[in-house]
């Protein structure tokens, strides 16, 4: 790779759309507030002046957004849709879920839809309600979606082009408090590498935290406090695809450490947790016995922000899980 | 029943809100300066809705026999499917059915052995040919408007021919799709044409208990732009409303929702029975006013088609179905492995 801009992971964003609209001309933006405002968040900043024609604002209706992606898409376009929060992705649903997904399937091929949802998500920020819902599990569940979260700037970048390019519908959700807070490096010259699969974040043998997105940086800060306080030595593995999953890589790094415990921001209930224990399980049962634990929120609807703290996996939660597991046999 | 003018939709949406006709239900002419389609566009329309006819025939019996899945005929809505799809080229027009628009798919383009094949479940053999400019039949109802409207918006953008023409039902009309998409088309100005199949029924469901707006196209209003109600079992009232509906879309003056007031003859599909939830005197008076019978009568009467040549015609589509079938029964059927095929890019 060139020379590297340095970013925050919004401008990794707004850089990697750029870039995708620069390389084709049939990329276009669509959602609420995305043209002069450029989105709430102010991804799309910038985008409408300069590709005239190609940022388009839409009426305040995500199953026209998701609906008209579709219809977009076979019309010969690539349509990266933002819908504001992904809370409100709900009004959208039976579009992404009876539609979206399965267009493919159902057309035996005749149609696929290139289609990018791009959706803010996760807690922290004292956002009203609906704003902060982690709904990843809900798509994760439905064949024919491929879902993916970055918790860095580059991979922000990289993800982002990835799921620009890929021929079928690509759920891109966007840790919203890691929008300022988290720094790091995109390509100037648009290459990218290594698009696909987990990524090992922190290496250590003794225990292996598995987690995505805004949870990733909760695990990293515990697992300093692991080392340092506990001397536990903990590996920190990002999945990034939440569909589908990367098992082999899943199963590579448990086995050696045979010990787990998965962290994410969802409720715990059906959450994409239980699947990444049900995955372990599954293919380790024969070979070893695996303590492993979800540290989750709890079975609630998301309580008014000055309770968030109390309900989102904290580092404290965290270390308490990888104990107790290194305390089993 | 308001006669047609050039202007009809500012006729129609100032008047007295009754349906468009041009056909009296005796096949006569309602004035004889009312514009009507050639004659050999008559000849191919009545040709047409005569292997409608004989398609839901042929599928009803081969449900009956255990050899054929649901079938939900056309049967009544024959003169507002082919009407409106009349207007349209299938070389460059896009077409997004509902579900029953059988003739409007096939004049579209689809073989009728492939789409024998898809009701038949031979899934790969009835795959949409690349060059046929149509999305496949949607179950869930109104959930097609939004990407009709989003196949037009993006033919705008992207500077290209071509018109959207787009259905659905009375039923439909009350989802919330229904009401997004319209609104997403009227502020985009999309080339959208939207039939609305109004057959009187959404299964048991009659259209009173949909809305009580007395009119489906005069929603239109509300999202900026025209709408009018056409006798929809009246060819040439259909066809001529659709034809400027399409002539307006394709000089970029936006969508049109044309509501085309007709009843389903028939059963809602073959699971259906009609007879627990509406009077058969109401179907004998719908019967008076059959789409199919009207153009026969016009057309007989104007010698646009002779009397014998009827029998000759409704031969030719049975046999054409006939010949159909044997095909679409040739195609194989599915094994498992087809079930891991097409989730995504292989
Ligand atoms: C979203 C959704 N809800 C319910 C159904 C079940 N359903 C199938 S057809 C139908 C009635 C549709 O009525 P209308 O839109 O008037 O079309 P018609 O059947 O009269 O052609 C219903 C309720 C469905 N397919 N999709
Ligand atoms: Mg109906």
């Amino acid at each position: 790779m060139s020379a590297q801009k340095d970013v925050t992971l919004l401008e990794a964003v707004r850089v990697a759309l750029s870039d995708a609209m620069e390389d084709s001309d049939r990329v276009v933006l669509l959602g609420q507030d995305v043209g002069r405002r450029g989105g709430v968040f102010r991804a799309t900043e910038g985008l409408s002046a300069r590709f005239p024609g190609r940022v388009l604002d839409t009426p305040l209706a995500e199953g026209a957004i998701v609906g008209s992606s579709i219809g977009l898409a076979i019309g010969g376009l690539v349509p990266v849709a933002e819908i504001q929060f992904l809370g409100f992705l709900h009004q959208a649903f039976h579009q992404v879920t009876q539609q979206l997904a399965r267009y493919r399937f159902r057309t035996r091929g005749r149609f696929h839809l290139p289609v990018t949802i791009r959706a803010p998500y996760g807690g922290g920020l004292r956002m009203p309600e609906f704003h902060p819902d982690s709904l990843e599990s809900q798509l994760a569940n439905v064949p024919g979606l491929k879902v993916v979260t970055p918790a860095f700037a580059d991979d922000a970048y990289s993800l982002l082009r990835a799921a620009i390019r890929d021929p079928d519908p690509v759920l891109f959700l966007e840790p919203q408090r890691l929008y300022r807070s988290v720094r790091g490096r995109v390509p100037s010259d648009g290459a990218t590498d290594g698009d696909f699969g987990a990524r090992m974040r922190r290496h250590g043998d003794d225990l292996l935290l598995v987690s995505w997105g805004p949870s990733v940086h909760t695990c990293l800060a515990a697992a300093d406090e692991l080392e340092e306080r506990h001397a536990v030595r903990s590996a920190v593995l990002d999945l990034r695809w939440l569909s589908p999953l990367d098992h082999a890589r899943l199963h590579q790094e448990a086995a050696v450490r045979r010990r787990v415990a998965v962290v994410h921001e969802g409720v715990r209930s059906a959450g994409l947790g239980a699947e990444v224990v049900a995955s372990l399980q599954e293919s380790l049962c024969d070979t070893i016995s695996l303590p492993i634990l979800r540290v989750t929120a709890p079975d609630t609807p998301y309580p008014p922000g000055r309770l968030e703290d109390a309900f989102l996996p904290s580092q404290e939660n965290i270390v308490e899980a990888a104990l107790h597991v290194m305390d089993r046999p | 029943m308001t006669h047609v003018t050039p202007d009809w939709a500012a006729e129609w949406a100032a008047g007295s809100g009754e349906p468009l006709r041009f056909l009296e239900p005796d096949g006569g002419l309602v004035r004889p300066d009312l514009p009507r389609p050639p004659d050999d566009l008559v000849r191919e329309a009545l040709r047409l809705m005569l292997l409608s006819r004989a398609l839901d025939e042929k599928c009803t019996n081969l449900h009956r026999q255990g050899r054929l899945g649901l079938y939900a005929p056309v049967h009544g809505q024959e003169a507002a499917v082919v009407g409106s799809h009349l207007a349209i080229d299938p070389a460059v027009d896009w077409l997004v059915p509902a579900s029953r628009e059988q003739p409007a798919m096939l004049r579209h383009g689809w073989a009728l052995d492939r789409m024998l094949a898809s009701f038949l479940g031979r899934i790969d053999a009835a795959r949409i040919p690349d060059h046929v400019r149509m999305l496949p039949r949607q179950q869930s109802i109104a959930a097609q408007l939004p990407h009709a409207v989003g196949i037009a918006w993006a033919t705008s953008i992207r500077g290209l021919d071509g018109v959207t023409l787009a259905y659905c039902g009375d039923g439909a009309t009350s989802e919330g799709d229904f009401h997004e998409a319209c609104n997403l088309a009227g502020v985009m100005g999309v080339p959208l044409v939207l039939v609305v199949i109004n057959n009187q029924y959404a299964i048991s469901t009659p259209v009173s208990r949909q809305t009580r707006a007395t009119r489906l196209a005069d929603r239109a209003r509300g999202y900026g732009f025209p709408g009018v109600a056409v006798d929809g079992d009246d060819l040439f009232a259909v066809y001529e409303v659709a034809r400027q509906a399409v002539e307006r879309a394709r000089a970029g003056q936006g969508p049109t929702m044309i509501e085309a007031v007709t009843y389903r003859m028939s059963f809602h599909n073959t699971s259906d029975n009609p007879s627990l939830y509406r009077d058969p005197s109401e179907v004998a008076e719908a019967g008076q006013r059959d789409p199919v019978a009207r153009l026969v009568a016009y057309a007989t009467g104007a010698g646009v088609i002779r009397p014998d040549a009827i029998e000759v015609v409704e031969a030719e589509v049975r046999a054409e179905v006939e010949a159909a079938l044997d095909q679409a029964l040739s195609y194989p059927a599915p094994g498992p492995e087809e079930i891991f095929r097409h989730v995504f890019a292989d």
